[in-house]
């Protein structure tokens, strides 16, 4: 067991966990950021994706003590304060979500996405969310919902 | 519009009705309104009456409308007490909505037997089966507002009427909120039934059919939906199973001492499939898993290797001895022996897996007497809504409080509550503590409950005139109705049908998914019916039509698809179209269009069309995302999906190995038409799925002139075909 200070949605979090603790067990199970998920523990499906100082990144697969270094750690909870995050906005107007369950990791790719490339074209946003599976098949939603928050509505075909 | 998924017992609503409490009782129980200044008598009438509590309201005018259905994505958070609140005149700006206690008697639908109550949200039944149990309820909650109106102003009651939350005098000019009524509430003598001719004209809906945003989706944008996996308590420990990937085998735990002797753990909980491990952390849990060494015994799945069992299959299929009929139309044997040409095709399909994007889990707290317990979890229900606790803990059911949580898919796996029991048996063990009990994917796939492999021989005959005079269609496979059902034909006119499925069986855990037995026997019927199009050079439209004279229903999808999709369009170089029609209570036809290339046998669907008949529709773009999102699901199992078995093992573990179809591989559109429709409402859940099969390999025959018969068609399939 080791302490660690977590800088999460830009508060300090001591954890007592031991070393190699997947950060993704670290934010559910010990602190109750439990808006992100867990699909599959292995990088394939998405559900647990987060940022680690802007970074969109599988928090499954990180190890607790590789960010408590002073990374700024960002989970849906702290997107934005009431949910009224361009893309939660636009996730709402596309009535994306079916299940729910994939979708914190969807919508922190998605903000990735739209932070570096605020124009994407259909093929980059599909390339850039390729990583996020959603067994409900709300991709086309989510397609959507993107292009909606980038306010470039293109047509389909 | 506001939700909240807060649990609701009968004390917390006592508690927080902070104006009256209006229980409008259906099934000729009375309404009791009770003033919540008298919380003792209040208290004596919820002792006394089984309510049938389905709304609250307070004197600012809010609701609270329970939904007794699941919510896995579905939108019964929304179509339930949208269909209550058309009928209740209800002003939908002011209706919270939360799940029900699980109570079948007051909260039940229409169960398989007539008079029978179930809270069991399988088979695509939800909106079916709740549609005029909340009509009913609804009508009779503003019944009871009108009267109390009536009386207030003395007024006969056939003068008033009710709009948006308001009760109308018109003569008079006056108006009064719902909410401004609660002090002047009073049990009406007699409460009509209200028969359907005396509901709404489904002409006058101004909820049912508009676009209304679905009352959960905030919450599934902000990360606070609540799922049974995201629920903790104080003082809660962790549970995992080791279940071997062999089922049906037992476990020998041969290093206990180790495992007890590791950080956290506080036991080991043995089954007959598997070993328990709990551990204060959930990472101590599961690498106490990891280190577990168990021998596994042989099992009655041992031996057995999926892919091999196909010829056996056929040879089942060759017996002259016909299997379990389930249909028998006409005679079948006199069309084949005056048919002018015969046509008979096998059909196989490998199993597949349910892939819910939230693995099983559940969280149990039982009481430390042992007497009691509570359940957190995301289940499709069942017959008993306690989930089996009771019976497994030997307590009463109504010491058993399930609260149900959103659902991360169910697709028919969460309608079966094997990890329920299994966290029922972790958390009496440990009680008073909590558990919750995590299944990994890994286990939820090694251990998964598949859509059957099975084999279908399909035989049709023609006359001279190339009409479809009969249909023989014989499944073999495991399970039963899992793969035999969806294999009748209602709405193509073939004056002989026979259907008959012969069992094999291998010891593999089956389930139902999503459209069951209509995912293969769909697949199987729509192929031969183009295979029989091609070779009498009829157009596979045109020969639907012939087939659908005697159905209007189904005929005018068909017309619509064909619409929507330009049939009879010019098609872009190197694609194809291909249609395919489905009944699964909703009638639907879809056409789509697709591409292949041929290095890779990478086969490319873009487009999809899709016109459906579902009655009246209560939420139009939430059924357009039950077919989005059902052909997204029937598309990754026709193309990737597979589930193997190597002397009786699973092969695959994880997303790695079953893979699912990603963004990159969506159609550029799925387009739905909704034919306008004042019938009972049907379910709309399962009928795309099983048209992606039929509708790709239909496509892919008119592209090609190969045949795909092995569902799924992954790119080695496909080259193999096109290279044969
Ligand atoms: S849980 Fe992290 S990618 Fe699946
Ligand atoms: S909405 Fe259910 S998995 Fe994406």
């Amino acid at each position: 067991m080791a302490t660690y200070t977590l800088d999460i949605n830009n508060i300090k979090h001591e954890v007592d966990v031991s070393e190699g603790t997947s950060l993704l067990w670290v934010l559910r199970e010990h602190l109750g950021l439990t808006g992100t998920k867990y699909g599959c523990g292995i990088a394939q499906c998405g559900s647990c994706t987060i940022h680690v100082d802007d970074t969109p990144m599988k928090a499954c697969i990180l190890q607790v003590d590789t960010v408590a270094e002073g990374q700024k750690i960002k989970t849906i909870e702290g997107l934005s304060d009431d949910g009224d995050h361009p893309v939660q906005k636009a996730w709402i107007e596309a009535q994306a979500p079916q299940c729910g369950y994939c979708q914190s990791g969807q919508i922190m790719q998605a903000v990735a996405l739209l932070k570096e490339n605020p124009n994407p074209t259909r093929e980059e946003i599909k390339t850039y969310m390729n990583g996020i599976l959603c067994r409900c098949g709300t991709y086309l939603r989510i397609l959507e919902a993107i292009e909606l928050a980038a306010g470039a509505k293109i047509p389909t075909n | 519009m506001s939700i909240t998924s807060k649990r609701i017992d009968r004390r917390q609503f006592l508690k927080s009705s902070s104006g009256v409490a209006l229980f409008i009782g259906v099934s000729g129980i009375l309404p009791q309104l009770i003033s919540c200044k008298e919380p003792k008598k209040l208290a004596e009438q919820l002792e006394k009456h089984r309510l049938t509590a389905w709304v609250q309201l307070t004197e600012a005018g809010e609701l609270t409308i329970y939904n007794p259905a699941a919510e896995m994505g579905q939108g019964s958070m929304t179509s339930l007490p949208l269909i209550f609140a058309e009928e209740m005149d209800a002003d939908w700006s002011k209706v919270k909505v939360e799940f029900s206690p699980q109570e079948a008697e007051i909260y039940g639908g229409e169960g398989w037997r007539p008079g029978s109550k179930l809270m069991f949200t399988v088979g695509s039944r939800t909106t079916n089966s709740y549609y005029s149990t909340m009509r009913k309820a609804g009508a009779q909650a503003r019944y009871v507002l009108l009267t109390a109106a009536a009386d207030h102003w003395d007024v006969p009651l056939s003068e008033l009427s009710a709009t948006n939350g308001q009760v109308v005098h018109q003569k008079t000019n006056r108006e009064i909120g719902y909410g401004a009524l609660v002090p002047f509430l009073k049990m009406p003598e007699t409460l009509p039934d209200f028969a359907e001719d005396q509901l709404k004209n489904p002409k006058d809906f101004r909820l049912i059919g508009k676009e209304i945003a679905r009352t959960e989706i905030p919450a599934k944008v902000d990360g606070t939906a609540q799922f049974a996996c995201d629920i903790r308590l104080p003082e809660m420990v962790y549970g995992v199973l080791e279940r071997g990937n062999l089922h049906g085998a037992k476990p020998d735990l041969t290093n206990e001492e180790e495992i007890l002797a590791m950080d956290g753990v506080l036991k080991i909980v043995p089954f007959d499939y598997a070993i328990g491990v709990i551990a204060k952390t959930l990472e101590q849990a599961l690498d106490a898993k990891k280190q577990l060494r168990i021998d596994w015994s042989k099992s009655q799945a041992s031996g057995y290797n999926s892919q091999q069992i196909y010829a056996e299959y056929q040879k089942i299929a060759d017996r002259r001895q016909k299997g379990e009929v389930t249909v028998e139309i006409g005679d079948v044997g006199n069309a084949l022996r005056s048919a002018s040409k015969t046509y008979m095709i096998d059909f196989k399909n490998d199993y597949v897996y349910h892939a819910q994007m939230e693995p099983l889990n559940a969280v149990v707290q039982v009481a430390e007497d042992l007497q009691s317990a509570e359940v957190w979890v995301g289940s499709q229900q069942g017959p008993d809504t306690k989930l089996g606790v009771p019976g497994l803990l030997g307590i009463l059911p109504e010491k058993v409080t399930v609260h149900l949580q959103y659902l991360g898919g169910g697709f028919g796996r969460r309608s079966m509550n094997d990890f329920v029991e299994e966290c029922a048996v972790l958390a009496m063990e440990m009680a008073p503590r909590p558990v919750k009990l995590i299944w990994t994917r890994k286990d939820d796939i090694t251990y998964g409950t598949f859509r059957p492999l099975s084999l279908q021989r399909l035989q049709a005959t023609v006359d001279a005139t190339a009409n479809i005079t009969g249909l023989s269609h014989c499944v073999v496979g495991d399970g039963g109705n899992l793969v035999a059902s969806g294999a009748r034909n209602d709405h193509y006119d073939i004056p002989n049908q026979l259907v008959e499925w012969r069992e094999a069986t291998h010891g593999i855990r089956l389930k139902h998914w999503r459209s069951v037995g209509h995912g293969p026997n769909k697949f199987a019927i729509e192929c031969l019916l183009d295979e029989v199009a091609m070779d009498q050079k009829i157009d596979p439209v045109d020969l639907r039509r012939k087939l659908m004279a005697k159905s209007p229903k189904a005929l005018a999808t068909l017309e619509k698809a064909a619409e929507l999709s330009d049939w009879n369009g010019p098609v872009k170089e190197g694609r194809a179209k291909g249609v395919a029609f489905v009944e699964h209570g909703s009638l639907g036809t879809g056409v789509c269009e697709i591409s292949v290339d041929r290095n890779s046998g990478k086969i490319k669907v873009h487009n999809f069309w899709i016109a459906l008949d579902a009655g009246v529709i209560v939420q139009p773009d939430n059924v357009k995302a039950q077919m989005e999102g059902g052909i997204i699901m029937g598309m990754s199992s026709v193309l990737k999906e597979q589930i193997t078995i190597e002397d009786g093992r699973v092969q695959q573990s994880n997303f790695d190995t079953y893979q699912l179809l990603r963004m990159q591989d969506i159609p550029d559109r799925i387009e739905t038409a909704l034919i306008a429709s004042y019938d009972h409402p049907e379910g709309v859940g399962e009928t795309a799925t099983p048209m992606v099969a039929g509708a790709i390999a239909n496509a892919f025959l008119r592209l090609t002139g190969k045949r795909l018969r092995h569902l799924p068609f992954t790119p080695e399939r496909v080259l193999e075909v096109l290279n044969s």
